[in-house]
């Protein structure tokens, strides 16, 4: 063993704190999760898949009356997106607190907010931007016009990212509870409320040519507001599940 | 008292000249949509309090608040919903109010259950503080998306609640009400207290003999 | 058992007067030790006694119902992320994705605690802990023997004075265990603090003290 290990000061004098930023931290953390996710390609299409299908169950279930149809897709594409986001956000801790990596992690000397924010962060890459890279796709099946599709898409660009930062506090505080499907979707769903009205509003809005834009930036408000408040929360919620 | 209110309320005052009788509802509904909303932030704050301090009385009202106040709630929307039907015409309205309302029902049954679904009982309190906390500063924000999101929907179909002026044979006996509502909720919340109280006092008893014999 | 007043003073690892609840029992109260640099304190008791729970505050991941634990003095709920960085813990569950190899999962670990990945020294101890030709399989076809080793391996490379390991000794054949003992040794040798679960008794290494937690009682 003497090889590997060069002349180490003793404890008492030994510097403390991390010697890496704490960007490294998060981006070696970010870079993980999604290596992780990339391996597993399968759970990678899931949540596109499950919102694609949510969405065309609508007008088989009412009426493929396009009038219908147009007035009522944002809404159903919206909270389609909401469940999808909700579906895939247990994976966000789940399979680290599983194997114990979650008790490594908040363990790190780096401060536990940021690095649920990487994880966040990588939730949002893996699980949100596929569901906006197709939502054109969705919103032409729903008969949205060419702008108010182009709004969908900077709509759910804007919101989605509250949705995983409001749900990684909610995970953090379901991760402890075998399962938890059920009671976080109770918790987190009633939270989701602004960002569906206002990221389907946006769209309505825009469907009656009036102007989205303070939906928008009302929207943008909430998640940067998420963003402000919900790693400092999730990481609370983390500490007291892993106790 | 609640007594004299509900008889003050329900047989001496006078009928309403547009609605009738149906709005004698209204002293039960006011005083539990008052007490659904404080009962939340007094959960909040002394749930808060509790993971703050770690002071264990904190958490234990806040987890004796919880149902009372998730039956307040209830109750608001019952009675609202009652004098809806024969006021407006239909049981239920996507108002900004009842909407919102709803929202807090469904934050006051995820409170219980997470505090329920956790078996360590300090986890459970400490876990759904969180909660209580993170739903706190949402309660504004979900009010007032919902209450844009109304105003931009569609026009107003519902007035406001509150008329102009109120007779006093009507304030008095709203009064009371209100007053004996929240006496009955300090009443229910102390004794609950004391319930969960005694339930961690003689734990720790029984651990100690034990612990010496 | 009075809290050391003089503990201001003590370097090492010190608890004092600590009491755990599981649910309706103490698990144990009262609980006074110290460990100083060199020493190393293996912590045993029945099943159910509670060390993990223990091991877990020490890290301060766990919540003790009372008493405090410190470091060279300082209580660790005040030193926060300087306690963390001196602190490499091996919980029951080996921390490595199976997705990722062992030299990936290592590589992650060491930047997520804020130190560089040196990519020759991750291999060498890899290679020490007898894992070195099997460093770019996924940690998933391993055996729980080798992820053991693996998870040593991070342990070793943390390279931190203080090593809180739960069970280190879980699912290693003898030359595993050869390569633990001689780790720790080597770790106490130059200063470090190590206290530990076992149920087998590791007898290659220094100053060893004893704890055992009184256990069920009921």
């Amino acid at each position: 063993m003497a090889e590997h290990t060069t002349a180490e000061q003793v404890p008492a004098n030994r510097e403390s704190g991390p010697a890496l930023p704490l960007r490294t931290g998060m981006w070696s953390l970010l870079r993980r999760d999604l290596s992780i996710a990339l391996r597993e390609r399968g759970s990678l299409a899931q949540p596109v898949l499950f919102f694609i299908v949510v969405v065309t169950l609508f007008p088989l279930s009412v009426a493929p009356d396009p009038v219908l149809l147009r007035s009522a897709g944002p809404g159903i594409i919206w909270v389609a997106a909401l469940l999808a986001t909700m579906l895939a956000l247990d994976s966000m801790f789940r399979p680290d607190f599983d194997d114990g990596t979650l008790e490594q992690i908040a363990l790190s000397p780096h401060p536990l907010s940021m690095l649920v924010l990487a994880k966040a962060v990588a939730h949002w890459l893996v699980s949100s931007v596929p569901l906006i890279v197709v939502s054109p796709l969705l919103g032409m099946l729903m008969q949205l016009p060419g702008d108010a599709i182009s709004i969908l898409v900077l709509a759910l660009f804007l919101g989605t990212p509250a949705l995983s930062l409001v749900g990684a506090v909610g995970v953090g505080l379901t991760v402890g509870i075998r399962r938890n499907g059920m009671l976080l979707s109770l918790l987190v769903l009633p939270l989701y409320v602004p960002a569906l009205i206002f990221g389907s509003g946006a769209v309505q809005a825009s469907l009656v040519s009036l102007d989205p834009a303070p939906h928008l930036l009302l929207l943008a408000a909430f998640s940067l507001f998420s963003l402000a408040v919900c790693p400092l929360a999730a990481a609370l919620a983390v500490r007291i599940s892993l106790n | 008292m609640l007594v004299l209110g509900l008889y003050l309320g329900l047989v001496v005052a006078p009928p309403d000249y547009q609605m009738g009788d149906s709005y004698r509802i209204i002293f039960l509904h006011v005083p539990s949509a008052w007490l659904s909303m404080s009962s939340y932030l007094i959960m909040a704050v002394s749930a808060g309090i509790g993971l703050v301090w770690h002071l264990k009385v904190a958490d234990l009202a806040a987890r004796a608040i919880a149902p009372l106040g998730a039956t307040f709630t209830f109750c608001a929307l019952l009675t609202g919903s009652l004098w809806g039907k024969p006021t407006w015409g239909t049981y239920w309205v996507w108002d900004a109010r009842l909407t919102s309302e709803l929202v807090l029902l469904f934050l006051f049954f995820g409170y219980m259950a997470l505090s329920a679904a956790i078996e360590d009982r300090r986890t459970a309190a400490r876990a759904s503080a969180v909660l209580a906390l993170i739903g706190l500063i949402n309660l504004p924000i979900i009010h007032f998306s919902v209450e844009w999101w109304n105003t931009l929907h569609q026009g107003s179909t519902v007035t406001r609640l509150g008329r102009p002026t109120m007779d006093t044979q009507m304030l008095i006996p709203l009064l009371i009400m209100f007053v004996a509502f929240n006496f009955y909720f300090a009443a229910v919340v102390l004794n609950r207290l004391r319930g969960e109280l005694l339930v961690q006092e003689r734990r720790t008893r029984w651990v100690r003999e034990l612990a010496r014999g | 058992m009075k809290p050391n007043h003089r503990s201001e003073l003590n370097a090492g690892l010190e608890a004092s007067e600590l009491e755990c609840l599981r649910g309706f029992q103490s698990l144990f109260e009262g609980l006074s030790f110290a460990v100083s640099p060199g020493e190393a304190l293996q912590v045993t008791g029945a099943n159910g006694s509670g060390k993990t729970s223990l091991l877990r505050i020490l890290c301060g991941l766990g919540l003790a119902e009372s008493g405090e634990v410190r470091w060279n003095g300082v209580p660790i709920a005040r030193a926060g992320a300087e306690y963390r960085a001196v602190l490499g813990y091996l919980g029951h569950r080996p921390a490595l994705k199976g997705e990722l190899t062992p030299r990936e999962n290592l590589r992650a670990h060491t930047t997520l605690h804020g130190k560089a990945a040196d990519d020759t020294r991750i291999l060498s101890v890899l290679e020490s802990f007898g894992i070195g030709r099997r460093h770019d399989r996924p940690c998933r076809t391993l055996s729980a023997g080798q992820q053991q080793r693996t998870a040593l391996a991070r342990i070793v490379l943390g390279d931190t004075p203080l090593w809180i390991l739960d069970e280190p000794a879980t699912a290693l054949d003898d030359g595993g265990i050869a390569c633990l003992e001689a780790a720790m040794d080597d770790r106490l040798a130059r200063g470090g603090v190590i206290v530990f679960t076992s149920h087998q008794s590791l007898e290659g290494i220094r100053s060893l003290g004893q704890l055992a937690l009184p256990g069920n009682r009921g």
